[in-house]
């Protein structure tokens, strides 16, 4: 039989991709503790249990400097900026990606130019934007905003313009005007591929966060690893990592479970 | 260029047109009428501008010469709800279950801000959307979604949808290609109960000739009348054949 043509039962596909994941893990503890019984002060691979004190402390004892729990105020931090740099850029991903899919007149006109903002490199606009705004929040959010903003218009749009022209066609037909157009045909059925392209830019989203609070800030998750990345904590940035990717795949299901909810007829519903 | 119905009281009528992109002749000297209760089948070659001819009525393009009249009026090129569309593919809003695709038309009409009805008013729209998918055979499909519907359930409901703004013209745009055999004779069946119960002016086009002489009162043929071997494209197509054709009933009620 040909390797192409193996496909694993269910059961079968969920142990097999469990496998090289125990595996890292397994290998890691090996190292670590190889390391450990070498030197005990090894900082670079530690052990599970001493990544286990660190977090122990990091998230449930409150900091004598800050008075808060550090894991605590670094994760809100965090969330906050990502929330509403993503709500800024999904916003006017909407409204800006709607009116180049649907009005050929808006896209002629600004298609252009959302296309060269999308080539440029997010980060290399991040001292503009700490220039312009200042070291504050708000030069984070911006980031964060201007970075994932170009690549979802022009995804949306390229979208709504790709809707069947038959559908266009036929609500002009059933007496639909410009603005109902908008409203019940194209809006609809840009909310899903919304919510796809926002599932993909929060990767990036997280890299501008991330980028953003390693140059400047004084709490955030990307502040903390940078800050102890100094003295070598690798029990403090591996956790934090794992926290970060937790929140990513948190995310990620999160916005999956929504679009099924709300939009069960872009899922093949009821098939 | 003999037109088959030279009735006074023509409800469509093309005027010498003309249809033209770049040095490209699509369509050259369309002269004919369409009769009110007329069902009129275009038939052609692929290229031969019958789908243009269909979008020409619709709205969709204009002439780029001559003028095309309903009810005596000219047409502008956009589309308007006095004219009725139904696609071979995607003619219904994959988003609405087959209620809200009916209602869509009543709905536009009368809330111009919100495209939407609530409350009463949205009941009433709805209750009419049911009596017209009642109509196409699909009263137990309401809160479905094209997406789970077949082929034929998706024709039947773009034809309600487009019979609920009462259309002065019902075009067909090879509606019944992507069907088999079997439900297309239903279909047939069922546009021409429609067609009768509802007094429709149908203008359809197909690739299937029997299809075009069983359903049609009337067949239009699109061709080339003349071809010049080294600009294929300076001459246009136009109805080469007008055939008024008599409906055997029987054909009908017995596939029925």
């Amino acid at each position: 039989m040909r390797v192409v043509n193996i496909k694993p039962r269910r059961g079968v596909s969920t142990l097999i991709g469990a496998i090289p994941i125990l595996a890292i893990l397994i290998l890691y503890a090996i190292y670590a503790s190889a390391r450990a019984e070498a030197n005990p002060n090894d900082k670079v691979l530690p052990t599970f249990t001493a990544m286990a004190q660190a977090v122990q402390q990091f998230a449930t004892q409150e900091d004598p400097r800050t008075g808060q729990i550090t894991a605590l105020s670094d994760t809100m931090a965090s969330l906050w900026r990502l929330g509403i740099g993503v709500a800024i850029a999904t916003f006017s991903t909407l409204v800006i990606g709607l009116a180049l899919g649907v009005v050929p007149l808006i896209r002629s006109a600004f298609g252009p130019v959302v296309a060269i903002i999308a080539v440029i490199p997010p980060i290399a606009v991040l001292p503009i934007l700490f220039i312009a705004m200042g070291l504050g929040e708000a030069s984070k959010i911006a980031l964060i905003a201007v970075g994932i903003a170009p690549f979802m218009i022009r995804d949306l749009a390229a979208h709504v313009a790709g809707l069947p022209v038959e559908q266009f066609i036929k609500a002009q037909t059933l007496g639909a005007n410009s603005w109902q157009l908008t409203l019940r045909v194209a809006l609809p059925q840009a909310l899903p591929r919304l919510i796809d392209s926002l599932r993909l830019s929060m990767g990036p989203a997280w890299v501008f966060l991330i980028s953003a609070e390693a140059i400047a800030a004084d709490v955030g998750l990307g502040y903390r690893i940078f800050l102890v990345r100094r003295y070598l904590a690798m029990d403090i940035i591996l956790p934090y990592v794992a926290w970060i990717s937790l929140l990513a795949i948190a995310t990620d299901a999160l916005l999956l479970l929504v679009s099924r909810k709300a939009f069960p007829w872009a899922h093949g519903a009821g098939h | 260029m003999s037109s088959a119905q030279e009735s006074g009281g023509a409800l469509l009528s093309f005027e010498d047109v003309w249809v033209e992109y770049g040095d490209k002749v699509v369509l050259e000297r369309v002269n004919l009428d369409i009769a009110e209760g007329s069902f009129v089948s275009v038939v052609g070659p692929s290229g031969s501008g019958k789908s243009t001819f269909l979008r020409l009525i619709l709205g969709q393009e204009g002439p780029t010469k001559g003028r095309i009249l309903l009810d005596g009026t000219p047409l502008t090129a956009e589309c308007h709800p006095d004219r009725g569309v139904v696609f071979q593919r995607y003619s219904v809003f994959p988003h609405l279950t087959a209620l809200r695709n009916v209602a869509f038309g009543l709905e536009c009409d009368a809330s111009p801000l919100l495209g939407k009805l609530f409350g009463g008013r949205g009941r009433a729209a709805r209750d009419k959307a049911a009596e017209m998918l009642a109509a196409v055979g699909l009263e137990h499909n309401l809160d479905v979604y094209p997406a789970q519907m077949s082929g034929g359930m998706q024709q039947r409901l773009a034809i309600a949808q487009a019979l609920i703004k009462h259309p002065r013209v019902l075009l067909l745009d090879e509606p019944f290609g992507a069907l088999d055999p079997g439900i297309r004779n239903d279909m047939h069946t069922l546009v021409t109960r429609l067609w009768r119960e509802h007094g429709l002016t149908i203008v359809m086009v197909t690739h299937d000739i029997k299809e075009a002489f069983k359903l049609g009162t009337r067949v239009l043929a699109f061709d080339k009348r003349r071809v010049d071997p080294h600009a294929p494209h300076r001459y246009g197509a136009t109805a080469v054949y007008d055939m008024p054709v008599t409906r055997k009933p029987t054909v009908l009620e017995s596939a029925a």
